[in-house]
């Protein structure tokens, strides 16, 4: 049968590992999230201290495609100014139009490039998907732009992942070599170093960048990246259902009138 | 009901339209004085609900037609930009993303009370059989429109169904290529399931019109299954129905908003914010909830032809109901043993439909969940086969109220009223 080809390749896959101890990835931490519940809104401390994350450490090989410069600095987010907008594109280099020789090289051979603007997407680190599988013994970084909403357990997930390193590997099993402990990833085995320790950012708050701030606030990010929609929503919604509530108040009266003699 | 038009033009150009296209007239007679028993409950207010679903389903549709592009390259990307850059596009994809699972639950509920009120039976049959036809139309649409966003469910689950067609004997394959329109699920599998899924809503607005029509000349059965015999049993449709019908569907659509704006990914899959990779197969192929027990069907018989057969016959059976019922009384209200079966049936639909959900290895409390569906399965059909049938012959119905206005208004008012 067809349809169990597919659980066919997964438990294949998982084989290895799971000959000695289910690696079945952990239960996701229970950390607290200023966004969750139906008025929650982005802490923008965090996202822009998880801006700061990802600018200085994870977009060394993760790209952030559906993110443009101009985001930055829309209703919603990181609650950047256009200026501050405009000054962190100003810092990226971006593949030049041909210029008025109609060259995109130089003398080189090197492409040329020009500052981004607000209009630009954040550009890759890597310009196709084998320089980043070489660049990483193999492994593909995924983009962080939708990771949030496409991983059961959406930002705790990610902060489990970010923490969840460091970790002894209980006995019986193995860590691949070229690969590294996570229990919160399926698996256990996952490509990535840890990429946080104490300190790997300085934030300009003050705040303290332990690996499970750097983590909260990185995962505060990217879970805008994935739903940078989500505050308009949630205020559209809530005056929505106060409409709805009312109409149907007015609709229930209406409703028991016309009704009231004919049962 | 039909043939016995009220309608009486006032105007002059009223009465010049009723002799060229009586459309004022047709309005008047199904929408306005169209005698409606007048107990009918909550649950007969989802024809309504549906209707409603229906244009939801379209105008959203048009709109993200507009920013959609259909390609294997660029789809993923377009639906996500419409999310995101597209003025209110994430609220459009959001409702009509959701709209499907709201539907699909409305259908579900509409289905079953005409289940339980023996709304199939004489002379209500046709009425079924469209509705049968509309569900497995809507089947078919949301199939196509969740191949759209081109995600790995998307993909996946397009796979798994086209490649049921090759389970046919001898021309099996065949089907499944040119299906395909390419010898995988591909770019030109994606362009003709967006042209099918632009084109089906407008068939199921069609048949909904036939069902409509249908359901206009015996007019409404009622949670009594009793036949209206008198004016004192109806009430006009207006303004008694639609009053009635306009407080519920506020209160479905409190539900489908706090879906949208508060929990939009509630029915999704995180899978499908990965775009689709023909190279990499997800660990556990889901459809969307509204086909789970089908699935669940499907999977629990090891051989491939035999299990689109019985997945396959599970929606044939539907057609037949009419004539699987040989009961004499229509609603479960008077058939105590029916009632049971019914709520049994139910229970059996819904466990079939967790048994859908989870791995096709998975157990609880030590049963194998393939064994769970395969009894599913079995009850499923004993229950349209067997046991509907046979109930029908050997049970003792409770005793029938003498007429709609009785039961409504009680002996004396309805006397009264004669």
């Amino acid at each position: 049968m067809r349809i169990a080809l597919p659980l066919g390749i997964g438990l294949l896959l998982a084989v290895p590992a799971m000959a000695a101890i289910d690696t079945t990835r952990l239960p996701v931490k229970d950390v607290d999230f200023s966004f969750e519940g139906p008025f929650g809104t982005y802490d923008r401390g965090a996202l822009q201290r998880g801006f700061q994350v990802y600018k200085e450490v994870c977009s060394a090989c993760h790209s952030l495609d559906h993110i443009a410069f101009r985001n930055l600095a829309d209703d919603g987010g990181p609650g950047f100014t256009e200026a501050q907008a405009k000054a962190i594109a100003a810092g990226y280099k971006v593949p030049a139009d041909p210029n008025d020789q109609g060259e995109i090289f130089d003398d080189k051979g090197v492409r040329l490039t020009r500052a981004a603007t607000l209009a630009d997407y954040f550009p890759p680190p890597f310009p196709n998907e084998q320089a980043a599988r070489a660049n990483n013994s193999g492994a593909l970084p995924p983009d962080l732009s939708m990771v949030v909403k496409a991983r059961e357990g959406g930002p705790h997930y990610v902060y489990s992942i970010l923490t969840g390193f460091h970790g002894t590997p209980p006995a019986g099993f193995t860590v691949t070599p070229n690969k590294y402990y996570n229990p919160y990833f399926e698996g256990w085995n996952i490509s990535m170093p840890p990429p946080l320790s104490d300190d790997s950012v300085t934030f300009s708050d003050g705040t303290k960048a332990t690996i499970a701030q750097e983590a909260h606030d990185v995962a505060t990010f990217l879970a805008w990246a994935s739903d940078p929609k989500m505050e308009e929503r949630k205020r559209m919604g809530f005056s929505v259902i106060i409409f709805l509530l009312v109409l149907s108040g007015i609709l229930f009266a209406a409703y028991r009138k016309v009704w009231k003699d004919a049962h | 009901m039909s043939g016995q038009s009220t309608y009486n033009p006032k105007s002059g150009f009223e009465k010049w339209i009723d002799q060229r296209l009586p459309l004022p007239r047709l309005m008047h007679d199904t929408m306005q004085t169209f005698p409606t028993p007048r107990n009918l409950n909550i649950w007969y207010t989802f024809g309504g609900i549906l209707t409603f679903c229906l244009v939801v389903q379209i105008v959203t549709g048009v709109v993200l037609a507009m920013h959609y592009v259909a390609n294997a390259g660029m789809a993923f990307d377009s639906v996500e930009r419409i999310m995101r850059d597209v003025n209110y596009g994430w609220l459009m994809r959001f409702i009509h993303s959701n709209g499907a699972s709201m539907f699909f639950l409305a259908v579900y509920i509409h289905m079953f009370r005409g289940l339980y009120y023996g709304s199939y039976k004489a002379p209500r049959e046709l009425i079924w059989i469209l509705g049968v036809l509309i569900y497995l139309l809507m089947m078919a649409t949301a199939f196509f429109g969740y191949v759209l966003p081109w995600g790995q469910m998307s993909f996946w689950g397009a796979t798994v169904i086209t490649n049921l067609f090759s389970a046919i004997p001898l021309v099996g394959t065949h089907i499944a290529t040119w299906l395909w329109g390419d010898f995988a699920v591909g770019d030109a599998t994606l362009n003709r399931f967006f042209s099918l899924h632009y084109l089906l809503p407008f068939i199921i607005a069609g048949v909904v019109g036939l069902h409509i029509w249908a359901l206009h000349v015996p007019g409404n059965n009622n949670p009594l299954g009793i036949d209206v015999k008198s004016p004192q049993d109806t009430v006009p449709f207006h303004p008694y129905y639609t009053v009635k019908d306009a407080f519920y569907l506020c209160l479905f659509v409190i539900v489908f908003a706090v879906v949208v704006f508060y929990a939009p990914n509630f029915f999704g899959n995180p899978d499908n914010y990965i775009q689709a990779n023909p190279l990499v197969t997800p660990t556990d192929i889901v459809p969307e909830w509204y086909l789970l027990p089908y699935y669940a069907m499907l999977r629990s018989i090891p051989n491939k032809l035999f299990g689109v057969i019985v997945m396959g016959g599970a929606i044939v059976t539907l057609f037949l109901i009419p004539w699987l019922d040989t009961s004499r009384v229509r609603s479960c209200r008077f058939r105590p043993l029916m009632k049971q079966f019914f709520w049994a049936f139910a229970v059996v639909c819904v466990i079939l439909g967790y048994c859908g959900a989870q791995s096709v290895d998975a157990a609880r409390f030590g049963i194998p969940l393939v064994w769970v569906a395969r009894l599913g399965t079995i009850f499923y059909y004993a229950f349209f086969w067997l046991i509907m049938p046979i109930i029908g012959l050997v049970e003792t119905p409770k005793k029938l109220p003498a007429s709609i206005a009785q039961s409504v208004l009680g002996d004396s008012a309805a006397a009264a009223a004669e």
